[in-house]
């Protein structure tokens, strides 16, 4: 169990994460204009979101679909009926002046994120899942004096996943945040990008003694945008309350802000005026009912989830458990890993994957995507090696050229003169020369010494410069040396 | 020449088919009985130039034999649905610049089926009153007597068509505000059922209540505009995906053996005689017409105006909210967001409308939320469980409009608010149904001002609303034109 070691007793963590997933749709929830991001500022806004007299929202269909699918990929309930609720609060760029939500009846309920860390895997519970519209942006540094608005973003649907205060390290918070982004992103509902905002976390959290098991006081910690700040900002938060603590302080229910240059967080400015959003059912909108027909045909057409697709790996490929839930931590890699899969030995292109491939990117910070090594082109090579075209040995050095011209390994193979020799007269007279070299080794070997056979298979390896079979120079040095 | 400016809207259309007359010589007459009409004060904004282009449009329309429904006839529409390109206010400061830069979808209807639009009427602001003196733009005299208000909110809507200064007005209906100034001044409104017509586009008071329709001289009159402005519209989810029937071919004149209810709880003690006497007369009416009349109770009744007042504050606190100061509002700064909001929304709203926000402010606030508003929406259901059991057992339900005639502005301004809303008691319960009601002039009272009753009828059955009014209406013989007290 991750504790923190304080002055006067170990402390453990309570997390749980309230994560706003942008919907995956070209339009808006409620306005049916566009919902792309980047566009210039207030191009993508309708009467609708700018919150115009007499505007009326109409629900996005499809925002409705991407949540039931959401909620299947949580292993959650689906609410056949759910309604929208008014949140009312002022703000410059809200311009209704509330924000359209799903209190009292979110479209799904309970549900599930298997999570794996070095401990094992645990189940994470969520709370639910409530569909919103999102709000604008103030953007208030291009004016010493003014605030501007970008309503762009006012009226984009937004997912907003909240888990239950099931997690206890900043690891296990970290790996939940990327398997739900696994997730939302294998089902296509939102393409987790946490850089550009359309995957955005908040994180409550509280310390307590180990042993104790209230809740205690937990801070609310905003705008979290990215699963390495995420881990960070809980590390920070923790040590922040154990210090209060331990100081005789106490801490109270508050929203901070982290602040990743300075690896703290602060409290955010406190309104004089508590908020009370006075929410309430939006007489503009129907309540959803959605039908068993309905939801069963959106679940006959869900695409494979992560945690399938690592069973499928574990039971038909033969990986680890370990193995399979990294191939499968997000899209991307695990369709690079199946494409190269194609025709090849699964575990041994698994090792390639996350042994030479991953170390490269990880050291230049690249994603799977940006790879200059194509998955078909590592299958390829690790075919090389199957059909003992060239050794295992020589693939190193092919993967490196790989890396660098991007070049098929045949080719390479092909132009840099790395295949394998196979031709016995060839290896025969290889290892007749090393023998001849060294009659005084042989009649060492022939009394018995039989180590000394490694050391000729050595050679023989030098003198071709890699390019003979291992097994067949073993082979043949056995015949030759009896 | 005809008096074309007294026609009933089935006459004029009558003479514009025969070729009598053209939609440019009704809309010329309706524009000079609009300019000597200002003294009641009816229109926020006339529009007599696009009026009379319209009405020139429609004569070649006319010619070219593609007609609407309405064609040719001048209207007029209340200040609360937007008009592109035309001022739009809600009869408040705080839109008193307001230009939409889009239509609403009945206003867009009415101009489909042919209308010419003579301007945009006047309103307590924001709908919020029964008077039409909450307005910015000063209040709306009732043409009957000058001293008079003219009900509200749709009061400028019912004193431009009592006076002839348009032949129909789009009002619109939250807790009674077509049906009671069609009382107070003489004409026929209906309230049609909710989600009969779309409210896109028309500024929204309280959203699950709010509904548009017709105030025009005659039962058929509303009939056939309704007919115009009613219909499914992709824009707004709470409109009916349903068939609109033709209401006019639903008046046979023939309301034999239709059962008529008369419920108890809308004659408390202390009723006003002239309603009493009213109310009993077309009891009368309706009987000699061969309808059967039935007692019944709407048990609940007692309950709809605390019940109105919470649910219609509550979404009207929130519906307003939008106007702020940062879009197109009038605007008065302030040293930070919050005072932006402060001396705007201060300046920008009359003292009703901050009443109402405030009392809407208060009953969805942490704590008071389900004493209020949840309780209130479980009396909603128990005041639309009264109309269903009653409609198991009758066709149709006559009640009084109001529970008196007209008021003056003077007497008005000396009541407490809270009394001033028990105006409201026979309107709301209609609303909170959600259930379609006319309201038609019947009689006069003692001192010779019009009292109107209403007809409540089943959800989407505005036929047998239709049907039963005009047989009243045949029977009062009321004239729905006042002695014209103009300028």
């Amino acid at each position: 169990m991750y504790t923190i070691k304080g002055k006067t007793t170990d402390w453990e963590l309570v997390i749980g994460l309230e994560v706003h997933c942008q919907i995956l749709s070209n339009a808006k929830v409620f306005s049916g204009a566009s919902a792309a991001f980047g566009a210039e500022q207030n191009t993508h806004v309708s009467f609708i979101d700018a919150g115009f007299p007499g505007m009326l929202p109409v629900v996005n269909k499809y925002c409705i679909e991407q949540c039931v699918k959401t909620g299947m990929g949580l292993n959650a309930k689906i609410n056949k009926y759910s309604r929208f609720d008014r949140k009312n609060y002022f703000y410059a760029d809200l311009p209704q002046g509330y924000q359209i939500s799903q209190l009292y009846h979110p479209i799904v309920g309970e549900g599930f994120i298997e999570v794996t860390t070095a401990d094992g895997t645990r189940k994470i519970g969520v709370e639910r899942l409530h569909l919103e519209q999102d709000a604008g942006k103030s953007i208030h540094d291009m004016s010493p004096t003014k605030t501007f608005i970008d309503l762009n973003r006012s009226g984009v649907g937004l997912m907003e996943i909240v888990s239950k205060p099931d997690m206890h390290s900043p690891e296990e918070a970290g790996e939940y945040l990327r398997h739900l982004r696994a997730i939302v992103r294998a089902l296509g509902t939102c393409d987790g990008n946490m850089d550009e905002g359309s995957m955005r976390c908040d994180v409550n959290i509280s310390v307590r003694p180990v042993g104790e098991t209230t809740l205690r006081a937990r801070a609310e910690v905003k705008n979290v945008n990215s699963v390495r700040f995420v881990m960070h900002a809980i590390e920070v938060e923790a040590n922040r309350q154990i210090e209060v603590y331990e100081n005789g302080g106490t801490i109270k229910q508050e929203t901070r802000l982290y602040d990743s240059e300075n690896g703290e967080t602060r409290p955010m400015r406190n309104k004089e005026n508590a908020n009370d959003y006075r929410y309430f059912p939006d007489p503009d909108l129907l309540p959803v009912v959605l039908t068993d027909e309905y939801i069963e045909n959106i679940r006959k057409n869900l695409p494979e989830l992560p945690e399938a697709k690592k069973k499928r790996y574990v039971e038909q490929l033969g990986l680890t458990e370990y193995d399979a839930s990294i191939l499968t931590a997000d899209n991307e890699t695990a369709h690079y890993f199946e494409t190269a899969c194609q025709g090849q030995d699964a575990k041994k292109v698994a090792n390639w994957v996350m042994g030479d491939l991953f170390a490269y990117l990880n050291k230049e910070c690249l994603s799977i995507s940006k790879s200059p090594v194509t998955a078909v082109n590592l299958g390829a090579l690790v075919g090389l090696i199957a059909d003992n075209t060239i050794s295992g040995k020589i693939a190193k050095d092919v993967f490196q050229i790989m890396i660098e011209t991007g070049k098929a390994p045949a080719t390479i193979v092909e132009e840099q003169g790395l295949k394998q020799t196979t031709d016995t007269g060839a290896i025969e007279a290889i290892i007749d020369k090393v023998l001849a070299d060294n009659p005084d080794k042989v009649a060492e070997v022939k009394a018995g010494k039989d180590k000394l056979k490694g050391w000729f298979v050595g050679q023989i390896m030098k003198a071709s410069q890699g390019k003979v079979n291992p097994a067949m120079a073993n082979e043949l040095l056995n015949k030759k040396l009896q | 020449m005809t008096d074309l400016v007294n026609l009933k809207i089935t006459e004029a259309l009558d003479l514009l088919n025969k070729g009598e007359i053209s939609s440019e010589d009704l809309t010329r007459a309706h524009i000079e009985e609009m300019a000597k009409g200002r003294v009641l004060n009816a229109f926020i904004t006339e529009t007599p130039e696009l009026a009379l282009a319209q009405a020139k449009e429609s004569d070649e329309r006319r010619k070219s034999g593609k007609i609407g429904l309405l064609e040719g006839i001048p209207i007029a529409n209340k200040d609360l649905y937007c008009t592109k390109g035309i001022r739009t206010t809600a009869a408040s400061k705080i839109l008193s610049n307001f230009v939409p830069p889009y239509e609403s979808t009945v206003s867009q209807k009415l101009k489909d089926a042919g209308t010419v639009m003579l301007g945009k009427l006047n309103t307590d602001q924001f709908a919020m009153g029964g008077s039409t003196i909450t307005s910015y733009f000063g209040a709306t005299k009732n043409p009957w007597n000058l001293d008079l208000v003219p009900g509200g909110s749709s009061g400028g809507s019912a004193a431009a068509v009592a006076a002839g200064l348009c032949m129909g007005a789009t009002g619109s209906d939250t807790g009674g505000s077509i049906r009671q100034p069609a009382s107070f001044c003489g004409v026929t409104g209906i309230k049609p059922t909710y989600g009969r017509c779309s409210r896109y586009g028309i500024i929204a008071f309280a959203s699950s209540l709010d509904q548009a329709g017709p105030m025009t001289r005659s039962v058929k009159d509303c009939a056939l505009m309704l007919n115009a402005m009613a219909g499914y519209d992709a824009k707004d989810s709470t409109v009916a995906n349903v068939p609109v029937p033709d209401f006019t071919a639903a008046l046979t004149g023939d309301i034999r053996g239709k059962k008529i209810g008369i419920p108890k709880e809308y004659r408390p003690d202390g009723l006003n005689a002239d309603v009493a006497a009213i109310w009993d007369k077309g009891i009368q009416y309706l009987k000699d017409a061969g309808a059967e009349i039935v007692d019944i109770s709407l048990p609940h009744t007692k309950y709809a105006l605390p019940v109105y007042y919470i649910v219609a504050c509550a979404e009207a606190s929130s519906n307003l909210s939008r106007y702020d100061g940062v879009r197109y509002t009038t605007r008065v700064e302030g040293n930070s967001l919050d005072e932006l909001y402060e001396n705007t929304r201060t300046d920008g709203f009359g003292d009703e409308v901050v009443r109402r926000i405030l009392l809407g402010t208060f009953v969805l606030s942490a704590g008071f939320y389900d004493a209020y508003y949840t309780r209130a929406q479980r009396v909603r259901r128990l005041i639309y469980n009264d109309f269903i059991e009653a409609f198991k057992n009758v066709d149709a339900i006559l009640v009084p409009a109001a529970p008196t005639p007209a008021l003056t502005e003077k007497a008005l301004k000396e009541m407490r608010p809270v009394d001033v809303y028990l105006g409201d008691v026979f309107t709301t319960p209609a609303s909170l149904a959600g259930v379609p009601a006319i309201s038609l002039p019947v009689g006069l009272s003692q001192n010779g001002l019009p009292i109107g009753l209403q007809i409540i009828g089943k959800h989407f059955d505005e036929n047998t609303v239709f049907q039963v009014a005009e047989v009243l209406e045949a029977q009062a013989n009321f004239d729905q034109t006042p002695k014209r007290v103009k300028g």
